[in-house]
């Protein structure tokens, strides 16, 4: 068996600027102190004329990306997850949101994957934070492949973009073939028996977990939604009404969420069981960043173990 | 640049004072004590400093402002009306549903607002991005940004503060309205951001202090804050919270308060007997 590929999304994300750097001259890309590890580095070294890091200052961060967006540029402005959403949350209600201003907010380091750095910068609360600044758009990719098309696709919109990367390598799921389409779900399995949606890292574990299913003869769908923002609703109800029971799955709190997400649409519109795969109501903790994973549950064991539980409820 | 006397200019003032009153009494709500305090900057701001043009409020080359003490948008809204870009009617809808103009500046609803601010703090940054795309872009316009003493104590003002320093952006000028008066007091017993001067200084800043509400003095101290030389400039302009009604004068309490009926009527009448003064001197 051949080794299966892995990229982590930052480094998708730092590559995908680079490239748009050399067509946009209109791009630029702001950091704050972290450019080595938010992969804006690369951006740095190929146009260091339109890098500019503001330092250890993440509201100022924001505000300078507002005020570069009035004047027509293209902005990128990166941190860590925790400092991006949470640390500058009202500066990106503010100064962002309220004015629909497009910066495109790539935010890196998310979730417990994060890993040895600890529960002081694991953000499990963001997309909860992002998705209730009104036009907000949000998009955790899967992959490498698929971070590359999402940042391409988030600098052409003309809004706010929240971009979640994460730190840790994972397996390529997209192939060359594949087209980015914002806001709609992208199936990866046919299933009749249980729907997995799935977003970020968890898609992976998602698959798995599929397979897992299979064993037992439960046929799994599996869907990954890299845009969490706007919900692709009619992917959601279609799910909903053919399979009878959800379980969703993210790097990120079962707060207010993902999860959550998908559980406000469907109880409003097409109610089933929706369990929900995510970080329980506490803070993570340091640790190697695939065991983090698995104590918080974020694994397809888990999620194999929630789908038997919601085919149950049925 | 309009070419404006003082006496014109004092009666534009005087005008955009009987606005803020207008509005704020018809919304029985807003911030009249620092909007009258900023009266004659906004003033001189809009009707000779900057370059903008009513007719095309998004000009692309035009300098821009940021109400970074955004509560005091009814001073802002009475300066835009009274230089054309709305009518002066306009006013009177201050903070009424469906109003375009809003309890603090939306850049989406108001012809003339280049950013929607009120939370403090905040304004300055995006006043440094704006300063910073002219200068990446190789423009020459400038850009104002109006913050309150109070408003010092956020942190976010000293960040926004370092960065600009040290980007050398010179054409970057921001006025510190110094009405000394905060919602919970003066600003030395809430929490002292003396000495103002001294702290932008230290951050690498340009100084220049001046009376808040003399024409000669303002005019001069723009003149100086246009010159360049590799540094934004600070104003610390000491201003009158309240200035222009007397019983409004350096009193906390008109931070956040609208007048009532007999309020308004004096307020108004003290405003039109300083104009038909304004008048008199001028004939």
């Amino acid at each position: 068996m051949s080794e299966i590929k892995k990229t982590a999304t930052r480094d998708a994300y730092g590559q995908a600027l680079v490239d748009m750097g050399a067509q946009d001259p209109k791009l630029i890309v702001l950091d704050a102190d972290l450019a080595a590890a938010t992969k804006t580095g690369m951006f740095k070294k190929a146009c260091p004329e339109r890098f500019f890091d503001v330092g250890i200052a993440e509201c100022n961060l924001m505000g300078v990306a507002a005020g570069l967006a009035t004047m027509g540029f293209t902005v990128f402005a990166s941190s860590f997850a925790m400092f991006a959403a949470g640390r500058a949350f009202e500066q990106v209600r503010n100064s962002i949101g309220y004015p629909h201003l497009p910066v495109k907010i790539g935010a890196t380091h998310a979730g417990i994957s994060v890993g040895e750095d600890g529960a002081s910068h694991q953000c499990c609360e963001d997309i909860a934070l992002m998705r209730t600044i009104p036009g907000m758009t949000i998009i955790n990719p899967a992959d490498g492949p698929e971070a590359y098309q999402a940042v391409m696709a988030a600098a052409k919109l003309d809004g706010p973009v929240y971009l979640r990367f994460g730190r840790l390598a994972v397996p390529h799921i997209f192939g060359d073939s594949y087209k980015f389409e914002l806001g709609r779900a992208v199936q990866l399995r046919e299933g009749g028996d249980v729907t997995i949606a799935a977003t970020g890292l968890m898609v992976n574990e998602a698959l798995i977990a599929a397979e897992l299913l299979a064993d037992e003869g439960i046929h799994a769908r599996v869907l990954n939604f890299h845009t969490i923002k706007p919900l692709d609703g009619a992917s959601l109800s279609l799910a909903a009404a053919q399979t009878g029971a959800i379980v969703t799955a993210e790097e990120h709190s079962v707060i207010g969420g993902f999860g959550a997400a998908v559980a406000e649409y469907l109880s409003e519109t097409m109610p089933v069981p929706v369990l929900r795969v995510g970080v329980e109501d506490v803070f993570g903790a340091s640790g190697p960043a695939a065991e983090m994973l698995r104590v918080y549950g974020l694994d397809a064991a888990h999620i194999a173990a929630k789908a038997r539980q919601a085919i149950a409820l049925r | 640049m309009m070419s404006l006397t003082k006496q014109e200019l004092q009666k534009i003032a005087c005008n955009v004072r009987l606005g803020v009153i207008e509005g704020v009494y018809h919304a029985k709500s807003g911030h009249p004590g620092g909007s009258l305090s900023a009266a004659d900057i906004l003033t001189y701001l809009y009707f000779v400093q900057m370059n903008v043009d009513p007719q095309n409020p998004k000009m692309e080359d035009r300098d821009r402002f940021v109400l970074s003490k955004g509560h005091v948008a009814p001073a802002l809204y009475a300066v835009l009306a009274h230089r054309g870009f709305f009518g002066v009617d306009q006013l009177q809808t201050l903070r009424k549903n469906g109003s375009m103009l809003q309890g603090h500046p939306s850049m989406k609803l108001t012809p003339g607002v280049d950013m929607s601010t009120g939370s403090l703090g905040q304004g300055i940054s995006v006043a440094v991005g704006m300063a910073l795309g002219a200068k990446i872009a190789g423009k020459s316009n400038y850009t104002y940004a109006l913050l309150g003493d109070g408003e010092l104590q956020e942190g976010q003002v000293w960040e926004a503060a370092m960065f600009a320093a040290a980007k050398g952006l010179d054409h970057l000028i921001a006025v510190v309205d110094n009405n000394n008066l905060q919602i919970d007091g003066t600003v030395e017993e809430v929490n002292s951001p003396y000495p103002i001067g001294e702290k932008f200084a230290a951050f690498g800043w340009r100084l220049i202090e001046i009376d808040a509400h003399d024409f000669d003095q303002i005019a001069e101290a723009f003149t100086q804050a246009t010159g360049g030389m590799g540094k934004p400039t600070v104003i610390v302009a000491k201003s009158v919270k309240g200035k222009g009604v007397s019983f409004m004068e350096n009193k906390a309490a008109w931070h956040g308060t609208a007048p009532n009926t007999e309020q308004y009527a004096e307020a108004v009448r003290e405003l039109q007997e300083r104009l038909a003064a304004i008048e008199e001197g001028a004939a």
